[in-house]
């Protein structure tokens, strides 16, 4: 018997090892996962999504927020470039990613034909893929009018003829009007949690839904002004005559939201300045933030606008911050406490006959809390220390002494004495305080948040509710409603203490501009806004302007960011010994006026883009 | 710097480098394409194209050509310069001729379909040619006169379309005074400026500037020159570029 045993197993081992040949082969991979195996358990397709949303298109993130100085509302204290352009190049500010757009697609697709999903989850994320993919629309239409309208994955058939795959622009209109819809679709799927800030919910849809409405609306109506700034298909501009409905959605979405009670102006702090800061940087319980790109510390995903702007004289990182200033142009657009608007009193006319302040934040009293709540002024304190900038010494004969480093000290008749700030500014010092000011809006206070190896995790606020009563006021306004429009801008305007109330004749078209101006400044809508209405080649039009005495006045032209520096007055014994003085100044290195051209309301679609789809026609004006 | 510092290996390969060149590179482009954009022979005066060249969408004027033997086309960009002529080194070549929408004070001839007009460029070597527009305006017999610091200027405005549909109105006059001979509206020291609306008569049309700023470094002289900004039409109708003495 013993002999066959042998031979038995042999023959068992054989037979065993042909039945399983063909699944030999097919052992599943432990490093990836496949397609069936994310869309069949919520946890990846949640990590799918995410992806997702780390790639909504922003102009302006936290780590470049540089660009807003090439605007006007900051002078970049290092990237000097920014004032010695006179052209926008056509194109800027251009976003052309059909492949995010593409896996959007892919994604909705995959999510509805997954089995493994619970129906609620199914609803959840396909929304989302919807809401994404409507923003990226947004996005696209902001910047280059009218595009491809693709909602559907498109698959190449390698047949060697790719035309199929090409499609025309979509009419301006239409691609608003897809948003709308989509919100409106979407919005009810989606969960109803104020407190969710980094996911699509209700209050995001109707929030986006009443922004593009705002913005189709005011195309319509401001794209009379600027006949050439057109197509004419419609792939650029709206009909003048779609204006009204445009505005009756975008009030009509504002109101659900307000109406629904979900969210509410931040309000926990009883200093109105530092309320208006820590409302950017509160992540527990915020009710006024709806939509954001969050951070984490030691997670990987952080930013360094704090390294980058922290105060030079607090700096936890040699060398690094305040190379965002804010400029005067956006300082003194801060309106006085009786609503009225003024330059800031820095003299009495002649740039050498001062007034006189005990203390450097005198000259900021009485004004706009959200002046500083948004930018570091002199005098001011930030992480409990003080900022300390100022330019220079004005000795008694009404002379000038300053230094070429920051916190130098020089020998005055005798005795050793700072002549400059610890923050400068210094004229061409990289990080010294060269507008006069330093960021508060989202710079975060944390310690360490200064330093390369921590950097910061303050959020980029994408959506909040302020926005949303300032765009009912607008539409109301539009509408003809302007006890409506005041009303509505009225909680907004009592947080910053300006509590004296609009009434419905004090709303004008500038007091729209301004009030978003002041309010939503650094938080990438100024661009926007300002190509909407058609305003931004008045305002920015290229002369040599000096800085507007009407900061008040939408179409001011404000083309060279100005920067006010405060000086101490140094002769002991003397009347106004210690006291500060203000000197408007045009920094040397602000050398060229900034020019938005026509052709720039539109970025360019590049030229490989219409070789690819010759269906594409290109923007009007380049 | 001593011979010494050469090692022989890195000669011999310099050397290597610089014979390699023959057989690596195509030849330059050699023909020379340049004109002027002209009204009944006159060259129209705009805004020059000195910006920083990296950018080349940055030309305040310019026309566009596009070779025609390529299927990934790109368009070539020629700046216009201030006085009305441009230049570009070509590869000989056949090429299409445009002026892209919304560029210069001028029409340009458009399509049935409404786009720019081509014209056909077969270049052969070096070849001049100007380009014929219709000017919404001409700027007519400028006249520059000092007082001071003060510098005063007179233009008469020729209205050259006239039909309702394309004709446009004057959005303002505007005198230049700048320190080098490139004036325009992107290059001043001073500028005075007349509203459309404040203009009574196209045939004497009177600016005066406020005190020229001191100069530094000091000069005696500044250049002058007049532009006309058409309602709805970015580019600048300009007169040409004059010196005058301060007194």
């Amino acid at each position: 018997m013993k002999k066959y045993i042998g031979v038995l197993i042999g023959a068992l081992t054989l037979g065993s090892g042909c039945s399983s040949d063909q699944d030999f082969l097919n052992v599943k991979p432990t490093t990836i996962l496949l397609l069936d195996d994310v869309y069949s358990d919520s946890r990846l397709v949640l990590s799918a999504v995410t992806d997702l949303y780390n790639r909504i298109p922003d102009l302006v993130k936290p780590s470049n927020m540089g660009l807003y100085a090439s605007f006007d509302e900051a002078f970049a204290s290092g990237d000097y470039g920014r004032h010695q352009n006179r052209e926008y190049s056509y194109d800027d500010w251009g976003y052309w990613d059909y492949g995010y757009i593409r896996e959007i697609n892919l994604f909705i697709q995959r999510v509805e034909a997954a089995t493994k999903l619970t129906p609620a989850d199914k609803a959840r994320f396909s929304a989302e893929g919807r809401y994404l993919r409507a923003n990226a629309y947004f996005e696209l239409v902001k910047r280059h009018g009218g595009v491809p309208l693709i909602t559907e994955p498109l698959t190449y058939d390698y047949s060697g003829d790719a035309t199929p795959l090409r499609k025309a622009r979509a009419k301006e209109s239409e691609i608003y009007d897809y948003v709308i819809s989509e919100m409106e679709a979407i919005k009810s799927i989606l969960p109803n949690t104020p407190g969710e800030k980094s996911r699509a919910t209700y209050g995001l849809a109707v929030a986006t839904k009443a922004r593009a409405a705002l913005y189709a609306g005011s195309i319509a109506k401001y794209g009379v002004n600027t006949p050439s700034v057109s197509l004419p298909n419609g792939e650029v501009g709206i009909p003048a005559s779609k204006a009204t409905a445009y505005y009756q959605t975008a009030l009509a979405a504002s109101q659900e939201l307000i109406n629904s009670g979900l969210y509410s102006l931040y309000q926990k702090r009883p200093d109105l300045s530092d309320n208006f800061a820590a409302l950017f940087l509160d992540k527990a319980n915020n009710p006024e933030v709806i939509f954001v790109e969050d951070f984490k510390l030691k997670s990987g995903k952080v930013h360094g606008f704090a390294l980058d702007n922290q105060p030079r004289a607090i700096t936890e990182e040699g060398e690094r911050g305040g190379r965002l200033n804010p400029s005067l142009n956006l300082v003194q657009s801060y309106e006085k406490l009786d609503n009225t608007f003024a330059p800031l009193p820095i003299n009495k006319g002649n740039a050498n006959d001062y007034i006189y302040y005990d203390k450097q934040e005198d000259l900021f009293a009485g004004r706009d809390a959200r002046l500083r709540g948004t930018a570091l002024v002199p005098g001011a304190t930030f992480k409990d220390r003080s900022i300390d900038i100022w330019a220079g010494l004005i000795l008694g004969d009404g002379s000038i002494l300053s230094g070429d480093k920051l916190g130098q000290l020089k020998t005055v008749n005798g005795a050793s004495v700072q002549v400059v700030g610890l923050s400068g500014p210094i004229e061409g010092y990289d990080g010294s305080a060269q507008g006069g000011f330093y960021m508060r809006k989202y710079n975060d206070p944390a310690v360490g948040s200064g330093q390369i190896g921590t950097q910061s995790e303050v959020w980029q606020v994408r959506y909040r509710y302020a926005e949303v009563l300032l765009n009912a006021a607008e539409a109301a306004f539009e509408l003809g409603n302007n006890a409506l429009a005041a009303s509505y801008m009225k909680p907004v305007r009592d947080r910053a203490g300006l509590v004296i109330p609009l009434t419905a004749g004090d709303i004008t078209f500038d007091r729209i501009v301004h009030e978003r101006k002041v309010e939503l400044a650094f938080e990438n809508h100024e661009l926007w806004d300002y190509k909407r209405w058609r305003i931004a080649h008045i305002v920015w039009d290229g002369s040599t302007s000096d800085l507007t005495t009407q900061p008040g006045k939408a179409t001011e032209p404000s083309t060279r960011v100005f920067s006010l520096w405060p000086y101490k007055v140094y002769n002991p014994g003397g009347a106004n010994n210690n006291k500060w003085v203000f000197r408007k100044v045009l920094s040397g290195r602000v050398t060229q006026s900034h020019i938005f051209r026509l052709g720039n309301y539109y970025s360019r679609i590049s030229d490989a883009i219409v070789n690819n789809n010759p269906l594409i026609v290109r923007n009007p004006n380049q | 710097m001593t011979m010494k510092t050469f090692s022989f290996p890195a000669l011999a390969l310099l050397l290597l480098g610089l014979a390699a060149c023959d057989k690596d590179n195509f030849e330059p482009p050699k023909s020379t394409f340049a004109g002027r954009i002209v009204y009944k022979g006159e060259p129209l005066l705009m805004q020059s194209a000195n910006v920083a060249t990296g950018n080349v969408s940055d030309f305040p004027v310019f026309i566009e050509l596009w070779q025609q033997a390529y299927n990934n086309r790109s368009s070539i960009r020629v700046p216009v310069a201030q006085d009305g002529s441009f230049t570009s080194l070509l590869f000989d070549g056949d090429y299409k001729l445009i002026v892209p929408n919304g560029q210069g004070p001028f029409l340009w001839k458009r399509t049935a379909a409404n786009n720019p007009d081509s014209l056909t460029l077969n270049l052969r070597g070096s070849q001049q040619m100007d380009i014929e527009v219709t000017p919404y305006y001409m700027v007519r017999s400028p006249q520059f006169t000092v007082s001071g610091r003060k510098v005063a200027g007179s233009v008469k405005l020729e209205k050259v379309i006239t039909d309702a549909v394309n004709g446009k109105t004057v959005e303002r006059v505007s005198l230049y005074v700048n320190k080098s001979q490139f004036v325009d509206a992107g290059n001043s020291i001073l500028a005075a400026n007349l509203a459309g609306s404040a203009i009574t008569d196209l045939n004497t049309v009177n600016l005066t500037t406020a005190d020229v700023p001191a100069l530094v470094p000091s000069q005696s002289y500044v250049y002058v020159r007049i532009g006309l900004k058409i309602t709805g039409v970015e580019d600048m109708i300009y007169t040409p570029v004059q010196k005058v003495t301060l007194q």
